[in-house]
């Protein structure tokens, strides 16, 4: 599989992502310069972590307007796969592309350290390989991850089993405190109905390797590489 | 022309940082203060266009970049020599 990595000033999770594909899953991947308008014939999308325009204006409000972003939505238009990780989500909801947008962590702090995720479908390009309802430990490292959406367009998430990743304790309830940014339903990643476009605010490409302490994240990638 | 734009977060979104600054000043005594909601102002100077353009591409602009209009929401006017002399 060849994976197409976007590169924004500001992006600072590019690198890391490029070697969890390229060094440690073995995979094709190359960098995809945002001002470009071509995505390299990638059978994936990736829109990395990092602050892109310095998170200016709204984390994400600036790169949407790059120009490779054109392409990107016209990939997802035909089904391609499209994953946004912590900034790349907000891309992805500043593009339209998820509905919904980031407000600042409930505690007004950047927050770095691992959280328990539950995997609440296990049906998509991008979890296939865990178990439904497996716990992942996955690092989280954002300001703004508080994620909202109004009450309809939350119904309409839950309806149609969009919401791939709940905040959880360890042992897997979704509880207040385990609920670190303040997201509603304690949510940590969600899909688009299609099914070929996901973003999450934890960070998989830090914990696919022992050395960082998991290899949950591996799952995500994994799933994307075995997908039919 | 000069029109100053106030963006700032729909009622039914919550305000962490409007609320921790409510806090900080019922601290300070000013107990009397119910409700802070924090913004965002921009000033922007536009060039060769009329008030009847102004207000049409304002609110174009504004819903396109300045505000996400799934979370805030805006108002706005035109300055004119410091005195506002149009509101919207």
């Amino acid at each position: 599989m060849k994976f197409g990595i976007v590169v924004f000033p500001g992006s600072n999770c590019d690198d890391d992502t490029l070697f969890v594909l390229q060094k440690v899953l073995r995979q094709e991947a190359i960098f995809l310069w945002h001002k470009d308008h071509d995505l390299g014939r990638v059978d994936c999308v990736l829109l990395p972590g990092g602050f892109s325009y310095g998170d200016y204006l709204r984390a994400g409000a600036i790169a949407k307007f790059s120009p490779l972003m054109q392409e990107v939505g016209e990939f997802a238009e035909r089904g391609g796969l499209v994953l946004g990780i912590c900034n790349g989500f907000q891309v992805l909801l500043e593009l339209g592309l998820l509905p919904g947008a980031m407000l600042r962590n409930k505690s007004l702090k950047f927050l770095c350290q691992h959280v328990h995720l539950r995997v609440e479908n296990a049906a998509t390009a991008f979890t296939h390989r865990a178990r439904p309802g497996q716990i992942l430990r996955i690092p989280i490292a954002h300001f703004d991850g508080n994620y909202y959406a109004p009450a309809e367009a939350l119904s309409e998430l839950e309806a149609g089993n969009q919401v791939v990743f709940r905040y959880v304790d360890e042992n897997g309830e979704t509880t207040e405190a385990a609920n670190v940014n303040g997201s509603a339903a304690n949510i940590g990643g969600l899909i688009n109905a299609r099914g070929n476009v996901l973003g999450m605010m934890p960070h998989p490409e830090r914990a696919s390797e022992a050395i960082l302490g998991s290899l949950d994240g591996r799952l995500i990638f994994e799933s994307l590489i075995l997908w039919r | 022309m000069k029109v100053r734009i106030l963006v700032s977060f729909k009622e039914s979104v919550l305000d962490p940082q409007g609320q921790t600054v409510k806090n900080a000043l019922h601290t300070l005594g000013y107990q009397f203060i119910k409700d802070v909601r924090q913004g965002k102002v921009f000033e922007v100077e536009l060039e060769g266009l009329s008030e009847a353009q102004a207000h049409k591409v304002i609110p174009e602009i504004t819903d396109k970049v300045l505000a996400n209009p799934i979370i805030e929401k805006f108002s706005w006017q035109i300055l004119a020599d410091g005195e506002k002399v149009s509101r919207n």
